[in-house]
């Protein structure tokens, strides 16, 4: 095992702060539970993960995605313009016990946003899954195809303006499928 | 069926591992480690391998999607040259029912429901990650003793989860025997669920808010007996499984994986702590009470899959150890908090009250609205970290429900383990990931 990765889970001493973070220009805020959230423009996503990889956070614990369709008025700080789509990061860092979340806004006329895949392998069947889901291109994926539903499948299932499947009921005037 | 028909019906596309004349060259070099990949850096040099062979010797097969060794419907394509596994690519999806989808359209009230068909394996983990995920939103403190019970029923489904593991390993390295155990084992934890939640699986019992109910009169005594018994039998495993030559030549060096490639691919659980990197979120970032008990992370050296098997036997012991002190230091007290927005009353009152039926009726009709934020929690699930990332837009359902399913994220470390090895070995390795399809198809 590589030196940089040691850690040692009893020894609080052990705990070491990470460098100039985030980086300038990035709105940050808490979010609910005190956890520290950074909203990085798509342009500088990639660049901001990276400083944070760089300065201690070894994983990528989480990625996922929103769709902000039916609850356009959330709470961001100033300088960020809500868009319909928010790709949302979770960043672990094993040496100083913290997470960050990064939330990137992603407009619905170009959904496209940097894969981290080059950063951590481990967002591949993340990002998969976001494309399968949300219908987010990842630019930089090496495998972009849908990892949940059929390959052949129309439409992409979380987004708030996809219905909700139904099994057909066999009464009168019952709603069909979809 | 002529092949091509066969072909036809049965593809799934660009999903699938594809002949290497069909793919381009730098993927070809990618998937050499895995399909599911690791990046450049990570990726193995072409020309080392010696195991690299003309397209034409070697051949790509199906293994599942209801193989008996792939725990539940997990397709893997493997790339073979002989017995030797060249590339390999996990299909999933064909469990997949649309959870998260499901999990916006019921209330939080509802929720726990839903998630606790997830990780079938371990749904009290998955029901304890929705609840801290909705109290954290809701900015609610529950009573101690409903932090305890959590911290032992928790406790408990780690034994369970990692006895069934145990049991499922055995039977794949061919000692039935120990699957027969294993099961066996189980049963007295899945008894005492049952005397507890009201079901053996998919309890629902672990609630925003506290639990469903307090626990049953005499607990003290089932579990001291579960205790006792479960620690016994582990020593027989000892002498089954953990000092025998032939398991020990199933096990040592297959499926080595090591401390920069589990990081790069964010495996968490038993599949990290082999690899050397002691983090256990119970220590490392506790929640519940997990700061007030004493255990130890039972941590790995050459990530193979002995140490996989070691570690999870060892986290039996060390869960026994955290039983027991709950069971010494169980507060007294409410089982759930008492916020009349967020509990419903006493079946009791119902009958007397007419304010407590209207009130029972509200809360399970119409839920009860949580303020607008957003909150990522995880725990540590038997395998790994199990995280809920939870939006609220102020209304009574969740707007969006993600689960951050440990399976899901640990299969990718699949391939990698598997790369060089041998097909029979395959079989040992996809059980030492610990895959539940339940989670990672969602």
């Amino acid at each position: 095992m590589s030196g940089d990765t040691e850690i040692d889970p009893g020894d609080p001493g052990a705990v070491s702060a990470p460098g100039p973070l985030p980086p300038a220009g990035v709105p940050t805020a808490r979010s609910t539970g005190g956890q520290e959230v950074v909203f990085p423009d798509r342009s500088r996503y990639h660049e901001v993960v990276a400083a944070y990889r760089d300065g201690g956070f070894e994983m990528l614990s989480d990625l996922c995605a929103t769709d902000y369709l039916t609850h356009p008025g959330r709470v961001l700080p100033d300088g960020v313009v809500p868009e319909r789509f928010e790709v949302v990061v979770e960043l672990l860092s094993l040496s100083a016990r913290r997470r960050v979340r990064v939330r990137v806004q992603v407009a619905e006329s170009d959904l496209v946003i940097d894969s981290l895949f080059d950063l951590f392998a481990g967002a591949e069947a993340m990002e998969r899954e976001v494309f399968d889901m949300f219908g987010i291109r990842f630019d930089g994926h090496p495998d972009l195809t849908r990892i949940l539903m059929p390959e052949d499948w129309e439409g992409f299932p979380l987004r708030k303006d996809y219905g909700v499947g139904r099994v057909p009921v066999q009464f009168k005037e019952a709603p069909g499928p979809r | 069926m002529s092949d091509d028909t066969f072909v036809e019906e049965t593809s799934e596309g660009a999903q699938e591992l594809r002949p290497r004349a069909s793919t381009p060259p730098v993927e070809i070099e990618r998937e050499i480690g895995s399909v599911l990949r690791l990046p450049e850096g990570h990726h193995v040099d072409v020309s080392d391998i010696d195991i690299e062979r003309p397209d034409d010797e070697t051949m790509i097969i199906n293994m599942g999607p209801q193989h008996p060794s792939t725990h539940g419907v997990l397709r893997l394509m493997m790339e073979l040259d002989g017995e030797t596994v060249l590339r390999t690519k996990p299909v999933i999806g064909y469990l997949h029912t649309g959870m998260e989808k499901t999990g916006e359209e019921l209330t939080y009230q509802q929720g726990a429901t839903n998630v606790t068909r997830m990780d079938y394996l371990s749904p009290l983990n998955n029901e304890l990650v929705f609840s801290l995920a909705t109290e954290a939103l809701l900015g609610i403190e529950i009573p101690p003793r409903a932090v305890w019970i959590r911290m032992l029923l928790s406790e408990l489904q780690r034994v369970s989860s990692h006895l069934m593991w145990t049991a499922t390993n055995g039977m794949d390295v061919g000692s039935t025997t120990m699957m027969i155990f294993g099961f066996r084992e189980r049963e007295m934890l899945l008894a005492f669920f049952e005397k507890t939640t009201g079901l053996r699986m998919n309890h629902n019992f672990i609630r925003p808010g506290g639990t469903a109910a307090d626990l049953p009169d005499g607990w003290e005594d089932d579990i001291d007996l579960i205790c006792e018994n479960v620690a016994l039998r582990l020593d027989d495993y000892d002498q089954l499984l953990t000092g025998q030559p032939i398991f020990h030549r199933r096990m040592d060096g297959v499926g080595a994986l090591d401390a920069d490639e589990a990081l790069a691919l964010s495996a968490t659980g038993p599949i990290l702590r082999s690899t050397g990197i002691p983090w256990d979120l119970r220590r490392t970032l506790p929640y519940l009470a997990y700061d007030q008990v004493d255990f130890d992370v039972i941590v790995g050296t050459y990530g193979d899959n002995f140490d996989r098997y070691a570690i999870r036997l060892n986290e039996i012991r060390e869960s026994i150890k955290i039983i027991r002190q709950v069971v010494e230091r169980m507060p007294l007290g409410d089982y759930r908090v008492q916020d009349k927005k967020v509990t419903p009353p006493p079946r009791a009152r119902i009958d007397e009250s007419m304010e407590a039926l209207i009130h029972h009726f509200k809360v399970f009709t119409e839920g009860y609205k949580v303020p607008e934020g957003e909150v990522y929690v995880a725990v540590e699930s038997p395998r790994g970290e199990l995280g809920c990332y939870m939006v609220s837009d102020g209304s009574a359902k969740p707007y969006r429900m993600h689960i951050r399913a440990p399976s899901f994220v640990n299969l990718q470390s699949l391939p990698v383990m598997l790369r060089g090895g041998m097909m029979a070995d395959a079989v040992a390795t996809i059980s030492s990931v610990d895959p539940v399809m339940g989670e990672v198809d969602r």
